[in-house]
């Protein structure tokens, strides 16, 4: 049985498709497409081609435009082909860089994954943790209640903090207005306050609404990797003495870093560049202060007047400031044997 | 009682040490569980909050103390959103535009990612590598960069405020994390079963439909549930092909959003419709839970 797959090295199990008999009325014109495929090894091709064609078309090929969108003067006047497309070097580059906007929602970007990632990390392992040490009922109850977050889509996740967190009748405001003055509440200063107007507060929702999105997926990973170590591990941790803490970062910790690796480039790819939950928020990203880079690359291209060419060079500066963190998630996958 | 694992070594000592220990343990059982109340509650209360919201009377939502559950529930704001009386055109209008999108997205992904889950997984061919690095290279991509540029091949293609147009975007971008996470459920069928079946005289299409796919459906079953999160979310391309000036062709996240621009005061009418929209995702979550939680390591973190 194994022979004859070993016959064959090249197209491992394609061997054991290709090991059909063969069709005595070989004339039919299928069958001699088959042959044909069969002999120069086509059949993986085959297969890929309609997944290529699509990643290819929707994905890679306007990745490429997006690149090239970025030395050209591509805005509405070339768009409706009243103005010829022109080469403008690194014109839209420097009109970037040149731009103080650039620079604060590059910082916004920066700082909000600074804070987000780890609370977020943090939060969803201890979650992960506490899920491992529950009984199995209330595990799997909490588990549901996480998963039930997850699942709820990002815009309406959005609307309901945006409802929350409303001046006139949120439920959040009213709450610290009733809270003693000594622990930062008050009627004087949170009675009808506006979260959505300036940047910190609007950045405050924003992190609250991605952590309690964003923890319950690393809280499952979190809990997935625990189950594959073994728990005579924890015994004769726990028999030399150790506390909770020691256990956690001399045992959990180094058995699950490549985990940890990978759900923290994954987070900050997720976060930095946020778009849809900040742009409802901010309303349509109204005030310059409160832009991330995802919404300013939006804003340029698409705002009145478009510029597909700044918009573009910003894109592509993004774009260049995720795959350098793409990188590493690659290279942390490679690492775990992901390619094999 | 409690079973656990030091509880042997402890036998050993003197009773009123037994004792202890069990006390504590059973203290620390206590305080694990009020834990993981608090980490409930805490998730739940936004989606309690909407649910509540959607079903209060307009003078109970802006009362001066509001409650955690309505005082008179009412279903006033349900029907503001389904007769379409808030914005004029009914929320069955976007569910519809919704669930063909997302329905057309899930089942083309489905099918094109088995394919190149079954080339990946079973052959040994140039480019393989190449290719899944591509993939996971693709997923980082912002999107809002690919919106640019889709936006003005799809105005050449005149495949703007269509929402099969939508469908094929949702397809292609659901592709890569399909096709990884497929793969892997692909190479765990053993070689064996679909080389005995060869051996038995099965063609290869017989091979595939009776011995690959019943095997790898549970595979399928989580892919789909990704693409379908992720077609049902999708903001940013919908938000740049969908103009206002056709607020018929919507799918349900830019309803919800132009709706809360449109009404920004009426909060029972828009918790209403994000219930809504919020349901179907969840009950597909509920019937697939175990599966997802595997599914889901298998694709980020590899199974």
């Amino acid at each position: 049985m194994t022979k004859l797959s070993t016959q064959d090295r090249p197209g491992q199990l394609g061997r054991s498709w290709d090991g059909a008999p063969q069709d005595p009325a070989g004339l039919r014109p299928g069958a001699r497409i088959g042959t044909f495929v069969r002999r120069h090894r086509l059949a993986p091709y085959l297969l890929l081609i309609p997944a290529l064609i699509g990643v290819g078309w929707l994905i890679v090929w306007p990745t490429i435009q997006v690149g090239l969108f970025s030395f050209q003067n591509y805005g509405i006047l070339q768009l409706a082909g009243v103005a010829p497309t022109q080469w403008v070097g690194l014109a839209n580059f420097t009109a970037i860089f040149k731009d103080p906007e650039f620079w604060v929602s590059l910082r916004n970007s920066c700082v909000f994954a600074a804070i987000v990632v780890p609370l977020t990390l943090v939060t969803g392992t201890c979650v992960g943790l506490l899920l491992n040490r529950l009984g199995r009922r209330m595990s799997v109850f909490v588990s549901a209640t996480t998963l039930l977050a997850w699942a709820t889509p990002t815009v309406a996740a959005t609307v309901i903090f945006y409802w929350i967190f409303n001046p006139d009748g949120g439920v959040v405001d009213w709450a610290l207005a009733r809270l003693p003055t000594w622990l930062g509440g008050g009627a004087a200063t949170w009675a009808g306050f506006n979260w959505m107007s300036s940047a910190l507060p609007v950045y405050t929702v924003a992190t609250l609404l991605l952590v309690w999105q964003g923890f319950p997926f690393i809280a499952v990973s979190v809990l997935a990797g625990l189950k594959t170590v073994p728990g005579e591990l924890y015994e004769a941790a726990r028999v030399d003495g150790a506390g909770p803490w020691q256990v956690f970062w001399k045992v959990t910790y180094p058995l699950l870093k490549p985990i940890f690796l990978v759900l923290l480039l994954l987070s900050v790819i997720w976060d930095f560049g946020v778009f849809p939950q900040l742009y409802i928020l901010t309303g349509s990203g109204a005030n310059l202060d409160e832009y991330n880079l995802g919404i300013y690359v939006y804003q340029k291209a698409f705002s009145t007047p478009p510029s597909y060419g700044l918009g573009g060079a910003l894109a592509l500066v993004l774009t260049v400031i995720l795959l350098v963190i793409t990188v590493g998630y690659v290279r942390a996958s490679i690492r775990q044997g992901a390619l094999r | 009682m409690t079973t656990q694992p030091g509880s042997l070594r402890v036998s050993g000592l003197a009773p009123r040490a037994v004792t202890h220990r069990r006390t504590s343990a059973r203290m620390r059982a206590a305080a694990l569980n009020c834990a993981g109340v608090l980490v409930a509650v805490v998730t739940l209360a936004p989606i309690v909050w909407m649910i509540s919201t959607a079903f209060k009377p307009r003078t109970e939502i802006f009362s001066l103390t509001p409650h955690i559950l309505p005082g008179h529930p009412t279903l006033s704001n349900f029907d503001r959103v389904f007769s379409g009386s808030a914005i004029g055109i009914s929320f069955w209008t976007f569910f519809k535009n919704s669930l063909y999108v997302t329905g057309a997205a899930v089942l083309a992904s489905s099918l094109l990612s088995l394919l190149a889950a079954v080339a990946v997984a079973r052959f040994r061919f140039r480019f393989r590598t190449t290719f899944l690095i591509l993939l996971l290279v693709v997923q980082m991509l912002p999107q809002q960069a690919l919106v640019i540029a889709l936006f003005i091949n799809f105005r050449a293609l005149n495949l703007l405020d269509s929402l099969t147009g939508l469908a094929l975007v949702y397809t292609a971008f659901a592709l890569p994390i399909s096709i990884w996470m497929l793969h892997n459920f692909v190479a765990a069928v053993p070689r064996e079963m679909e080389e005995a079946a060869a051996i038995d005289g099965a063609g290869p299409a017989r091979i595939f439909w009776r011995i690959l796919f019943p095997l790898v459906a549970p595979g399928l079953v989580a892919t789909s549930v990704f693409s379908f999160i992720y077609a049902w979310n999708e903001y940013i391309f919908a938000l740049t092909f969908l103009s206002p000036n056709f607020p018929a062709k919507f799918t349900l996240p830019i309803y919800v959003t132009y709706f809360m621009g449109q009404r920004s005061s009426d909060w029972g009418a828009i918790m209403a419709a994000s219930t809504l929209y919020t349901i179907p995702p969840i009950v597909f979550f509920l019937l697939v839970q175990r599966k997802m939680a595997r599914g889901l390591v298998a694709g980020a973190v590899k199974g």
